[in-house]
Parts: structure tokens; C-alpha cells; sequence
């Protein structure tokens, strides 16, 4: 695997958790010289945000004349709070923002982003069709921007044989060795319990469903010896053997493999978690045109290879339009049936399903 | 010293600044959060103005009483230790030489200057089975084999006392350098043991501090939100962590600014009932 981009310490999806640093590169966003036009666009801090000042935004500005400053994003729904307060002070921190789907559903519940029109983003058909968010009255509230799987990984020292089901977090042989991400709707671990033993994550509609699922999961609990919020705090451990199998990004454990550690991702046999982000528009921006030329450039099949080669993110473009070999598109993807977040529970019953994991965990 | 009472609007003036920066900075602020509390939150999205008491009807239930119990209980027992440790500490500081105290100042000052999550990540590592103190005790036959000792409640108070404790002893110092060395001198004159004189003639010549301190250590910990993640099981984490999971990741700012309004109320509370105690003792004296 080529080595895709440099390292930072912060992990993007959980910037804020480390401190609030964050504050003050928000309040700093890097300003390019602006030669007429330009846009503002939210990317998640720390080495998303420089893989793609080095890779992505230059190119975009040398195609297209806008010059783009990018503005670094914390995660979860820090950044929505920040976009909908502003918003209704008129002010767009940011013109276009990467944002996760949880984000995307909350934000559209408070009519955040602006209509997109598809016939302005022609490129937005070479796009895998979940990957349009839509309003439920069926305007465009945003386009894929990147795709990204939650794994199960392991430390090749502790474990030589590779796991190959999600099941192995059940295994009592693995009590007190795992790490799992800290919150129901960033783990995704319900949908993990259906799809492994309640035959898919259908089983997750009704009440009795979930309660079944959580039922289950309680098990996993005296495994679980770190339930992470921050990055770095579980991809230490891993890399040490301290905490040897966990879930985590794909991506970045990639990187950690090709760096030389002792660690592997595999997609298990019931797939990986497939979490995405998505370019939407902030109601409050001005700069409705320079928002589509951009979501336009970023859904050519040439630059989203270009992410999967540099930023090592998934695409959101179908596969036979890219030109990424066999090997580079497994090294950031895989052809078994993904588990696919239910993003509709975290919004109707997202307060329930929030109490009912925190009792879990802390109970 | 007596102090005399304000005669003109000028000997006022002086108080003005403070009271303004009091009133910006935090009365206005908990007011706001007071009146987010009262407002509906819309699941799914953000919130709507509105007065229901919902927020609260939420946390007041046996599972939040649980974790509002620990959280007290480990603020309590951080200011407990860090008092233990640091008063006898402070005093020994207090009758060396100037310079030997010079030096330890600076350390302790150093220690406060780290950020909680530096401590927490410190301590982990050295609490770790791959290359923390396990490894030591094993070496020295004290330990079978390296074992992890965290995650787990002896980490988290560990990780907290160590951040406390300087704070702990910049606060008991300067009273400590005030106490008349001659009360230990006739206590130990008298026929008193150190350790005698020590409980019976310091301690009691500086209970206000004592419970000043306590008190100050007790509000200090009881905001902790990194350490009991870092170090403990989710069964350790304070409530202030459970704040952060609403107010960050759920978006739910109501219900998280009802928990912290219900923690700055029942800290105020039991800040209030120890002064009055200590009030009433002052006055049956």
C-alpha cells in the first residue's frame, strides 16, 4: 500500500475530544489570497483537513479560478450547533461542510442546508444513489463527499490468526481486551448485534428489536476493557498490544500497518460499518454557484480516486467508473455487503436509544 | 485589622470592575444555561424556547442518582486524600529553609502547568500492562506478571489526587508560613510528641484553612471529565462526562444544561451546609 499522507496526532473524527484547541483554529481558519472568488469549506481537523489543502483544494482552485480557504470542523455534532447558531444570525462559518449523516438528518430537521440542484452537479450521477441526501419532501440537502468503514482490527502480535466475524467480540476468550467506540450513534455496535446474530439491521424496527439487541450487547460488556471517545486514546493501545482488538477506521489503521506497527483491519464476514460524509451547504451562504462548481469538481471519478489514494477514504462513486486498481480500492474498501448504520433511529428515537446505552454501559 | 465600612461612592469604585466581570462572565452565562434548561428539546434536532420541566423529570431518576453520587462521592474523596497528604507534607515544606522551598514551589507549580489530559495519558502508560509500573513490581518479585491497573476506581483516584494535590498545597502554604512557630515550640515544651502537637496544636489553629481547602479541592475535582475516561470504567464516570455526551454528541443541550445546573446547585448546597456547620461550631465556642 502507498503510503497516502502524513500523519498528525489528532484524529479527525473526534478533534474536540482532545481538548479545545479546536477554538482557536476555528477562529483562524488558513485564509488564501482570494482573487475574486472564492468559497469557505468545512473539512474535519487535524489530517483530513491537511491532506486535502495539500491534494485536493489547490488543484480545485487551478481548474476552476475559486479559491478555497478551508476551515478546520470538529466533530459529532459540535460543528452542526456551530453552522445552525450562525445561520440564524445570517452568518455561514463555512459556505459548504463535510458532514456525517447523523448531522445531516439533524440539520435537515431544522431546514439547514440549502437546496441542491442536480442539474448544476452533472458529475453527482456517477455517485452510488444512498449517497444523495435528500429532504423527505425530495429536494437535495447533500452530495457524497467520502465514504469510510469502522472495522474489526487487531494487534497481529497478540492475535497471528486474523478474527473473521464480528462475533469475536463475544468471545470469552477476549474478556477485558477490547476497545469500542464510546456512543451509540458513532459505534454503531446495534447494527453490529443485528446484522451478526439477528440475521440484519431490519430487526432493529420495532422496540422489541432493539431491546433484543441491547440485550445482547450487554454481553459483550465484560469484555470491553476501554469504551473510546478519542481516537489516538484506543490507537495507542492497539498499536501496543495494551487493548489488542477493537473496532476502528479502516483507514487509519492502514496507515498504522503501513507505518510499521503490529496491526491489522479486516472486514468481517458480516461487513464493515459504512459511515459517509456528505457536502452540504449551509442556508446562510451566499456563494450558492461556487458551492456547486465545487460538489461538481469533488464527484468526478478522477479526484475521488485521488482522495482514495491520498486521504485513503472510500468512494462515493461507483466502481467501475474509477480508475483505482484492484489493490488500491481494497486497501480502502471491500467488496462484502457493508453494515449500514440505521441513521433514521438516531433520529426518531435517538433520546431513547441514548438512555438505554448509557444505562448499559455505565449501569 | 478592622475593616471599616464604605462611606462615599469612591471607596465603591474599586469593586466595581470585579462585579462587572462576576456578572458577565458567570451570572449571565448561568442564567442563560438556567433558562436553556427550562426549554423543549426537539429529538432529532436541536431545541425550541419554551418553560417544560421535562429536562429535569429525565435526570432525576435512580440512574442519574447513582452517577451524581459517585461523582460527589469521588470529589470528596480526592479533597479527603489530597488534605491528608498535603497538610503534613506543607508543614514539613514550611520549616526548611528558604531555598529548599523555593525549589519544591517551582516543581509543584510545574506539575500544576501540565493539562489534564497529559496527566491522564501519563498515567495510563505507566499504569499499562505493556510498559507501565507492572512491569517494575515483576521485575522486583512483587508481581507475578505485568498486569494493567487500570482501567479501575484506584487509577482514577490516583490520576485526580495527582492533579489536585499541588493546588492542594499552594493552598494550605501560605497559612502554614503564617502559624506561629511558637505554638508547636510550647506544645512540644509542655512535653508533647511532634506527632502530638502536630494533631492537637496545628490542626486545630488551622481548621478554617482545613475546610477552606476541602471545600475549594472538592469544586476543583468534582469538574473532572478527562481522568475518570481516561483511567476508570464507564461505572466511573462523572456526571460531568455524561454533560459533555449530551451538550457535544447528542446535541442536546437542554438536558445538559438541566444535569449541570442540578451539579452547581447540589456544590453550592453542600459548599453552603459545611459553612454552616463550621459556622455553628464558631459559635457555640
Amino acid at each position: 500500500m502507498n503510503k497516502r499522507i502524513a500523519r498528525s496526532g489528532i484524529g479527525r473524527r473526534t478533534f474536540v475530544a482532545t481538548g479545545l484547541a479546536g477554538a482557536g483554529t476555528l477562529a483562524m481558519p488558513n485564509v488564501l489570497k482570494a482573487q475574486g472568488r472564492s468559497l469557505k469549506v468545512g473539512v474535519y481537523g487535524g489530517y483530513f483537513k491537511e491532506s486535502f489543502d495539500k491534494h485536493i483544494f489547490p488543484e480545485f482552485t487551478k481548474a476552476t479560478g475559486i479559491a478555497v480557504e478551508s476551515v478546520a470542523e470538529p466533530t459529532g455534532e459540535v460543528w452542526l450547533v456551530q453552522l445552525a447558531q450562525a445561520a440564524k444570525a445570517g452568518r455561514a462559518p463555512a459556505d459548504v461542510s463535510m458532514m456525517s449523516q447523523v448531522a445531516m438528518l439533524k440539520g435537515r430537521a431544522i431546514d439547514l442546508w440549502t437546496g441542491l440542484d442536480r442539474a448544476r452537479i452533472p458529475n453527482s450521477d456517477n455517485l452510488i444513489g444512498k449517497f444523495i441526501n435528500r429532504y423527505p419532501d425530495g429536494r437535495v440537502a447533500g452530495i457524497g463527499a467520502v465514504a469510510w468503514y469502522i472495522t474489526l482490527v487487531s494487534n497481529t502480535k497478540v492475535y497471528p490468526q486474523a478474527p473473521t466475524s464480528w462475533a469475536a467480540l463475544w468471545d470469552p476468550a477476549n474478556r477485558n481486551r477490547l476497545g469500542l467506540l464510546a456512543l451509540v450513534s458513532n459505534s454503531f455496535l446495534l447494527e453490529v448485534t443485528a446484522k451478526t446474530f439477528m440475521g440484519g439491521t431490519e430487526a432493529l424496527d420495532s422496540e422489541e428489536g432493539l431491546l433484543k439487541a441491547f440485550g445482547k450487547l450487554a454481553e459483550v460488556k465484560s469484555n470491553v476493557r476501554l469504551w473510546y471517545r478519542d481516537e489516538a486514546q484506543f490507537e495507542q493501545a492497539l498499536k501496543s498490544g495494551e487493548i489488542p482488538m477493537g473496532q476502528y477506521y479502516h483507514d487509519v489503521t492502514g496507515l498504522a500497518a503501513a507505518d510499521g506497527h503490529p496491526v491489522r483491519s479486516t472486514f468481517p464476514k458480516e461487513g464493515g460499518i459504512l459511515d459517509s460524509g456528505c457536502w452540504a451547504l449551509s442556508r446562510a451562504s451566499k456563494k450558492v454557484d461556487e458551492a456547486h462548481v465545487f460538489i461538481d469538481y469533488m464527484s468526478q471519478p478522477s479526484i475521488q480516486a485521488t482522495m482514495s489514494r491520498k486521504v485513503g477514504t472510500a468512494p462515493t462513486v461507483k466502481r467501475s467508473l474509477l480508475d483505482l486498481s484492484d489493490d488500491e480500492f481494497a486497501s480502502v474498501s471491500s467488496e462484502i455487503d457493508p453494515i449500514v448504520p440505521r441513521y433514521d433511529l438516531y433520529q426518531t428515537r435517538s433520546d431513547w436509544l441514548n438512555q438505554k446505552w448509557t444505562e448499559l454501559i455505565v449501569g | 485589622m478592622r475593616r471599616e465600612p464604605a462611606r462615599t461612592f469612591s471607596d465603591l469604585l474599586p469593586l466595581l470592575f470585579p462585579a462587572a466581570m462576576l456578572v458577565v462572565f458567570f451570572v449571565i452565562p448561568f442564567g442563560i444555561m438556567i433558562a436553556v434548561s427550562f426549554f423543549r428539546r426537539q429529538q432529532g434536532g436541536f431545541y425550541t424556547v419554551d418553560f417544560v420541566i421535562a429536562n429535569y423529570e429525565r435526570f432525576l431518576t435512580p440512574f442519574f442518582g447513582d452517577v451524581l453520587g459517585f461523582s460527589l462521592f469521588l470529589a470528596a474523596a480526592v479533597a479527603v486524600c489530597c488534605v491528608l497528604l498535603a497538610l503534613p507534607f506543607t508543614s514539613f515544606l514550611a520549616g526548611c529553609s528558604r531555598r529548599v522551598q523555593v525549589v519544591w514551589l517551582v516543581g509543584i507549580l510545574a506539575i500544576l502547568s501540565l493539562s489534564e489530559v497529559i496527566i491522564g495519558f501519563a498515567w495510563s502508560t505507566l499504569f499499562s500492562r505493556t510498559a507501565g509500573i507492572g512491569n517494575l513490581l515483576s521485575a522486583l518479585d512483587l508481581m507475578e506478571t505485568p498486569k494493567a491497573l487500570l482501567p479501575g476506581f484506584g487509577a482514577v483516584l490516583t490520576g485526580m489526587i495527582y492533579q489536585a494535590l499541588p493546588f492542594t498545597i499552594l493552598l494550605l502554604y501560605p497559612s502554614l508560613m503564617r502559624l506561629d512557630p511558637s505554638l508547636l515550640e510550647a506544645a512540644r515544651t509542655l512535653g508533647a510528641s511532634p506527632m502530638r502537637g502536630f494533631v492537637s496544636v496545628v490542626v486545630p489553629a488551622l481548621r478554617h484553612t482545613i475546610a477552606a481547602t476541602l471545600i475549594m479541592v472538592f469544586v476543583f475535582a468534582l469538574g473532572s471529565y478527562l481522568l475518570p475516561q481516561i483511567l476508570g470504567r464507564p461505572q466511573h464516570w462523572t456526571l460531568s462526562v455524561l454533560i459533555t455526551d449530551q451538550a457535544i454528541y447528542q446535541s442536546n443541550m437542554p438536558f445538559a444544561a438541566a444535569m449541570a445546573v442540578f451539579l452547581v446547585l447540589i456544590s453550592l448546597a453542600l459548599v453552603g451546609l459545611v459553612l454552616l456547620v463550621g459556622g455553628r461550631r464558631e459559635a457555640a465556642r
